[in-house]
This record gives structure tokens, C-alpha cells and sequence, in this order.
């Protein structure tokens, strides 16, 4: 049980202004599976063991209305199936237990249907090969000719529904890049192992001695493998991404004009109605303040790092942060006209560059494609006019075909791609795909974004020694009342050096200057300094008064991301350009570019602004990584050549990543830079190994010394080389995961006894 | 050669029935939750509730 314990440390240490989502918003994420039956799938980070899933599922199952709960341990989610009008308190009930649970993008949850139809392919192709294989030993070993055209005939009959239905993956991929004039690596595949087949039918029916069943289903039981893994890898590092917290709300809480209140998804949002934003929820649509006067945290909207101040009359923006007081804003723009639609667009304008990249993998095919077509033709012609026997120089053309079907070459990229994002993912970095990490290989130039990126867009105290312990005490008892950023560091540190809490009669807040509370007849105030004093001292900072008179001052600075020197100075050191953008006022950006040693640092960057500078340096040659996290990044992320952010990133921003890292520190940047790199170079030596191989096989296949029994061990041997050179990659954890790396130790070896097998 | 007349449609339809016992696993969801079936195992009581009888279980439970 004590896994569970560590579980929920990290989960609250994630979000400090989480709340889940209300009532209304489970209700609009449910879907109905029958009459008056729902579902309700939520994503729970923290569940780690079969203690927790016993106890979700105890609980959960003792509410009304419960009619089933199933916890998902590998995906980390809990679905409950309802019935009757509202959602029972699922949110609620996790809490109590000590579980964070959250929403997450509808769109994750449907069903794999590419992953059942490798692995039903992968099923049947080795199922096949198998069979054929056994038969094809007997044969080698010296059957006689009778037995020998049996056991031909047989393999003939199993291949053909095998290369049929595990083909199709196959034939289909092929198919599409041949009808757009284009050549992939499933071209010569599918050309050789057609071939090997029907020659081999060829030779079945006039009782030749040589068939070549084996060879072209084991070729596709293999390079199926490597797609199924690749998949899989894939779409684990997609799932843990679209788990984490769905930072856009689903709806909001209309005013109508009876006054009533009413829940509304937000495409139902139209300009003029007006929304009750509560405390701790993001604003729904662009909008104007009717009633109310709070404070919004902008930083995943514009970079900011400060609070605003907003009151009646101001404009906020759809996606900000409401901190401290409940607010009415009038709806100006409906959600598909709002700030975050212009992002979308923007990003959709940003993409083709991206696009254009061709896979490692496709390059190399539209050289090899042709040179052995080329081959096995003059093969052909050479023995034509030697010999003249068209029959066996077929034959012997089509050995060459099936000895350099480029078995090694199909798996080359992707295992390795399979390996490196299974040491990222160990590490807490997302992959998306594998094109994204041949594409950071060949990056020159870093872009950070700076709050929530390179800072953690959260103030920490700087001056907690020269604070007389009293004031202290009295402050966290005030900030205990608040929910704005200073109150919470004021919060965290104080439980570190374990204050003891002073009694206060009343808190009240007053939005964008600070707190006041009663004890006793005496006031104390805590905030902005010309507030708290009453216009007696202007300085600037955080002040603790005591009827007015200063006791306290307390010195904020945005948090620095865990590792961020280390990480710039690393990448600095791999010879990359760094450089900053951002959307924060020049003098908080200067000082970060300060503290990191960054030379270039943009301010005040409006995100069309941001997407312009990647394009200007996409213009000058540059191949950039942008790493952001706001909503204003999105149009960068999608501009960049490769693009990386960290979890708590917007969700449009998450979703235009190649990379997602889960974890604090930085150094997911430098270290998923170096697995990229590495894989880089062990995909050439693949290549290189594929092509010593067939360098060695294509003159005894031209020779026509080929027999099926030397293509079965010559393809095989070359695969598991390959392989074998791809597991080089298994490390050590990164150096800041050294105390977390616990979890994954079975893993490697479920993925061993498949490649395997 | 009649004994392989036998025997090969015999193994191939052992290993038919390996196939289709695999892909029936596949397709019933077993496959799903690795990590959480590995733990299910050492539960006592089966917290996941298929069967029609849960309140006689809760019943039992109390």
C-alpha cells in the first residue's frame, strides 16, 4: 500500500488549483449507453496498485445509482456506468479516498481499431509462418518428392488466406503511395512477397523442389511485429497524454433572464448571454465583466506571469484562470469566434511545414525500391542471354527479389524508434510518432517560451530568513483564506517550516490588493504594499501590516522550472542556438534571460508574432525546436519543425506537440534530444548492417545459389541482428529520474518475448 | 504418408484452436488492462460486479 501514498503526493503536487469539474461538466462528458443508463469515463492519475483499484471500485460501487465501476490500472482511468437523472458524486467520492480525478478529451476513448487489426494480422501471420515453417523443415531435411509436393501444396493453402488478411496492412499502404506516384518501403515488400508466391505456386504445380512460402509469410510475421510494437508504443505515450486534465471547460453556467441558472455545453454559447464563472474555474468564451471583481491568472494565455486585476466593464479572455472571486461576464463572442479559435487558425495556417517531412525510412526505400528492382531484372537478363532458360532465370530473378525483400530494412527504423520512445516514456516524455524524434535529431536552434515553460509561472519566496517568524505565521493564516498565486507560496512554504496557525476572526479579500483580517480590534493586511499601508509606503513587493503599520515584507520570484540552468547549458553545449519568446513584459523576461544565460529573448510576443519568428528562422535554414505551453505557443508549436510541452500545457498547445513530458525538470529537453540523437545514429547502423547483408546476399542470389532454406536463415539472421543493435539503446534513467524509475521493470520484458517469439 | 494425412490436419487444427482461442481473447477485451488483471488476481472477492446478484453480495459483504 505504500505505493498509493506516493501516488497521491504527486497528484496534489500537480495541481495546485485543481478542483475537478463540477457536477454539470460530468454530466455533459457522460455518454448514454441506454435508456437512462450513462457512462462516465475519468482519468485518475493516482491510481498505482491493486490497493487502489479495490478501493475505487469498493467505493464507487456502494453509491446509488452505481451500476458498475471498472478501474483500468495500465490507462489509469475509471469508468462508472449510472443510471437515473444526475451523475452519482463520483468527483466526490475519489477525493474523499485521496484520488485527484479529472476529465479528459472525448475524442481519446474510442476504440483501437488499427491496434486489433495488427495484432489480429500479427496473430494470423504467425500462426502461418509457424505451420509453413514446420513443413518446410521436413522439406529441407529431405522428403521425398511426394511428401515434398504434399507438404508444398499445404503451405501453398495456408499462405495464401495468411497473406491475404495480414497482408492487406500492407497492399493497402503500398496501393496509396504507388497511386500518388510515390514509393515506400511497403512497395518492394508487398512486389517481393507477391512474387515469391505466385513463383512459388509455379513451382508447386510442375513439382518443383523450391518454394518459397515460408519466406514471404515470416517476412510479414516480422515486419509485423515491428509495426504492432511501434503502434503500441505509440499509442501508449497518446493515451497518457490525452489522460492528463482537459484544461478547457465543456460548458458553462448560464444566467437567464428569470435569473434562473442553467448548464450549457459551450457550442451552445451565444454572444450577449451571460456566465457565472466561480472562483477557480477557467473563463468559457471571450467576454466583457458585468458583476464582480477578480483576479485571472493569464500565463497559459498570454504569457503573463502576474495576475490581472479584472472588474466590471474589462474584456477577458476565453481560457484565463479565475483566481479569487466568482464573476458575471456578458458572452461577446460565441466559442467558435473566440480567442482560442483564432489559435486554431492560426495553427492550421502554421502547418505544412511538418508535412513536408519525409520519414527516414521512405527516403531510404525510394533509393533501395528501384536498385533492386533494377537487380533482379538484369539478374534476369543476364541469365536470359546466358543460359537462355526464361523458367530459371525467373526463377533465380525472383531469389534475388526475396533475398533482398527488405525484411532488416523494414525494421530498422522502427525498432529503434520502438526502444528510444520506450526509454523516453520510462522517463516521463510523450512521443507522439517516430517522425518527431528523426526530426529533433536534426534540430539546430531551441525556442523556449517562457512562463510555464522555462519558469513554472508560480511566485516563490525568496526572503523566508529575514522574516520575523510571528509575521510569517500571521500571513500563512491569512493566505490559508485565498486562493491567488502569493497566498499559496505563502502556504507551501510556511507548512515546510511548520508554523503553527494564528486564530483570525474574519478574511476578506479584495481582488488585485490583497487580504485583511480581524483578530480581535487588530486589522492585518496583506498585499500590495500602498494598499496595506494606506498609501504610506510605495515599495513594491508583498507587505504584511499591522493596523497599517509595515511588520513584514515578503519578495516573490517566478519559479524557475526544476533544472531550467542545466538544461540550457546542456543544449548550449550540444552547439544549439537558444533563444526566448515570450508574451510577458520585457523586464520579467529579461531577468529569466539573465539568470539562463540567454542571449536573445523576445518580449511582449503576440502569437501570430511567435509563429512569425519560427517561420523567419524556418526561412534562414534553421531547424528549430519551440517548447511552450500556452495557448499563445500553439501557432509556434504547429510552425516549429518539432515541438515539445510540458503537461500542464493549454490542450490545443499539447495536442500541436511531438512531445509531451510529464515530469518538473527541464532536462526532458536535453534528454529526449540525446535519445533522439542516438537513435539517429543506430538507425544509419541499421541501415549499414541491412546493407552489408545484402551486399554479401545479392552475389549468391545473382549467382542463383539461393535456396529457400538460405533465405529463411539469411532473413532471419539479418532481423535479429537488427533488433539485437536497436536494444543498444536500453539505458540508464535520466539523472533527475533516478529516485522515480521504478515502475516500468516489467515492461521491457513483455516487449522482449514478442520480438521473440 | 497416410499417418501424415492425419496428423498435419490434427496440428493444424490444434494450432487453429490456439489462433482462435488468441483472437477471441482479443476481441473479448482481455487484452485491455495488463497491469490491472495482474492484480485482480490476489483480490478475494471480485470487486468488479458482471454478475445480476450485487446485492446479495453487498448483503453477503455487511
Amino acid at each position: 500500500m505504500t505505493c498509493c501514498a506516493v501516488g497521491i503526493a504527486t497528484a496534489s503536487e500537480l495541481g495546485p488549483n485543481a478542483t475537478g469539474p463540477s457536477m454539470e461538466e460530468l454530466q455533459l462528458a457522460s455518454h448514454r449507453i441506454a435508456d437512462g443508463t450513462y457512462q462516465t469515463d475519468l482519468s485518475v492519475p493516482g491510481i498505482h496498485c491493486g490497493g487502489c483499484i479495490q478501493a475505487i471500485e469498493t467505493a464507487l460501487m456502494r453509491l446509488d445509482n452505481v451500476e458498475r465501476a471498472r478501474v483500468n490500472l495500465s490507462t489509469k482511468r475509471v469508468s462508472v456506468r449510472w443510471h437515473g437523472r444526475t451523475p452519482p458524486p463520483i468527483i466526490a467520492t475519489l477525493e474523499r479516498l485521496g484520488y485527484e480525478a479529472h476529465l479528459f478529451e472525448a475524442a481519446a476513448k474510442a476504440h483501437d481499431d488499427t491496434l486489433s487489426e495488427l495484432i489480429r494480422g500479427m496473430a494470423i501471420a504467425g500462426f502461418a509462418a509457424m505451420n509453413i515453417m514446420l513443413l518446410s523443415v521436413s522439406v529441407w531435411s529431405g522428403a521425398d518428392a511426394a511428401t515434398r509436393d504434399l507438404f508444398h501444396w499445404v503451405s501453398a493453402l495456408i499462405a495464401l488466406p495468411a497473406l491475404a488478411f495480414s497482408g492487406r496492412i500492407f497492399f493497402r499502404s503500398a496501393w496509396s503511395a504507388l497511386r500518388h506516384g510515390r514509393t515506400n518501403m511497403d512497395v518492394p515488400i508487398v512486389i517481393g512477397v507477391s512474387l515469391a508466391y505466385a513463383l512459388s505456386l509455379y513451382e508447386t504445380i510442375n513439382h518443383g523442389a523450391h518454394a518459397y512460402f515460408d519466406a514471404s509469410v515470416s517476412l510479414l510475421f516480422f515486419l509485423l511485429i515491428g509495426r504492432t510494437l511501434d503502434h503500441v508504443m505509440r499509442e501508449r505515450a497518446r493515451t497518457a497524454v490525452m489522460g492528463l486534465a482537459r484544461m478547457a471547460p465543456l460548458g458553462a453556467m448560464v444566467v437567464r433572464e428569470d435569473g434562473g441558472h442553467e448548464y450549457l455545453p459551450l457550442a451552445e454559447i451565444e454572444p450577449g448571454m451571460k456566465v457565472l464563472v466561480a472562483a477557480g474555474e477557467r473563463i468559457p468564451a471571450d467576454g466583457c465583466v458585468r458583476r464582480g471583481t477578480t483576479e485571472l491568472d493569464c500565463a497559459l494565455v498570454t504569457g503573463e506571469s502576474d495576475p490581472q486585476t479584472v472588474a466590471a466593464g474589462n474584456m477577458v479572455r476565453a481560457g484565463t484562470l479565475n483566481l479569487t472571486q466568482p464573476i458575471t461576464i456578458e458572452v461577446t463572442a460565441a466559442a467558435n469566434q473566440s480567442f482560442l479559435a483564432e489559435m486554431i487558425r492560426l495553427m492550421e495556417a502554421a502547418e505544412g511545414g511538418r508535412a513536408r517531412y519525409r520519414r527516414i525510412a521512405d527516403r531510404a526505400s525510394a533509393l533501395y525500391a528501384p536498385l533492386v528492382h533494377l537487380t533482379a531484372f538484369l539478374t534476369f537478363l543476364g541469365w536470359m542471354a546466358v543460359s537462355g532458360d526464361w523458367h530459371q532465370s525467373v526463377t533465380i530473378a525472383i531469389a534475388v527479389l526475396i533475398i533482398t525483400c527488405p525484411c532488416a530494412l523494414g525494421l530498422a527504423v522502427p525498432i529503434v524508434q520502438v526502444v528510444a520512445a520506450r526509454r523516453l516514456f520510462e522517463n516521463g516524455i510523450m512521443v507522439k510518432d517516430g517522425s518527431a524524434m528523426e526530426r529533433l535529431a536534426e534540430i539546430d536552434t531551441v525556442v523556449f517560451d517562457k512562463t510555464g515553460t522555462l519558469t513554472l509561472g508560480r511566485p516563490r519566496l525568496i526572503n523566508a530568513e529575514e522574516i520575523n517568524r510571528k509575521a510569517f505565521a500571521i500571513a500563512a493564516s491569512m493566505a490559508d483564506h485565498s486562493r491567488h498565486p502569493i497566498s499559496q507560496a505563502l502556504r507551501e512554504i510556511a507548512a515546510k517550516h511548520h508554523l503553527s496557525p494564528i486564530p483570525l476572526t474574519s478574511v476578506e479579500e479584495s481582488p488585485g490588493c490583497g487580504l485583511e483580517a480581524k483578530a480581535g480590534d487588530v486589522v492585518y493586511r496583506l498585499g500590495r504594499a500602498n494598499w496595506a499601508t494606506a498609501g504610506i509606503s510605495s515599495s513594491v513587493g508583498t507587505l504584511l501590516s499591522r493596523n497599517g503599520e509595515e511588520i513584514a515584507t515578503f519578495k516573490f520570484e517566478d519559479v524557475l522550472r526544476r533544472d531550467a540552468e542545466v538544461a540550457v547549458a546542456e543544449l548550449k553545449d550540444a552547439g544549439l542556438a537558444v533563444e526566448m519568446l515570450s508574451g510577458d513584459r520585457r523586464d520579467a523576461v529579461q531577468s529569466v534571460g539573465d539568470k539562463l544565460a540567454i542571449a536573445r529573448a523576445d518580449a511582449e510576443a503576440l502569437p501570430s508574432e511567435k509563429a512569425t519568428r519560427l517561420a523567419e528562422l524556418t526561412a534562414a535554414g534553421h531547424k528549430a525546436l519551440m517548447v511552450g505551453d500556452g495557448l499563445n505557443d500553439a501557432p509556434a508549436l504547429a510552425m516549429a519543425h518539432v515541438a515539445m510541452a510540458p503537461a500542464a500545457a493549454a490542450d490545443i498547445g499539447r495536442n500541436a506537440a511531438d512531445f509531451v513530458f510529464l515530469r518538473e525538470s527541464l532536462t526532458a529537453v536535453p534528454f529526449a534530444l540525446d535519445v533522439s540523437k542516438k537513435s539517429g545514429a543506430l538507425i544509419r547502423q541499421n541501415f549499414a548492417i541491412a546493407i552489408a547483408y545484402n551486399a554479401v546476399a545479392v552475389p549468391i542470389a545473382v549467382a542463383g545459389y539461393v535456396t529457400p532454406l538460405v533465405a529463411a536463415v539469411a532473413m532471419s539472421l539479418s532481423s535479429l541482428i537488427v533488433i539485437g543493435n536497436a536494444m543498444r539503446l536500453r539505458g540508464r534513467p535520466m539523472r533527475e529520474a533516478k529516485h522515480t524509475g521504478k515502475a516500468k521493470s516489467r515492461a521491457p520484458l513483455r516487449a522482449n518475448a514478442l520480438v521473440e517469439g | 504418408m497416410t499417418n501424415l494425412i492425419l496428423l498435419i490436419p490434427a496440428a493444424l487444427f490444434l494450432g487453429g484452436l490456439g489462433l482462435a482461442a488468441f483472437l477471441w481473447a482479443l476481441k473479448s477485451g482481455q487484452y485491455e488492462d495488463l497491469d490491472g488483471a495482474a492484480e485482480r488476481i490476489l483480490f478475494d472477492q471480485p470487486a468488479d460486479d458482471q454478475s445480476p446478484h450485487k446485492e446479495s453480495r453487498d448483503h453477503a459483504r455487511k
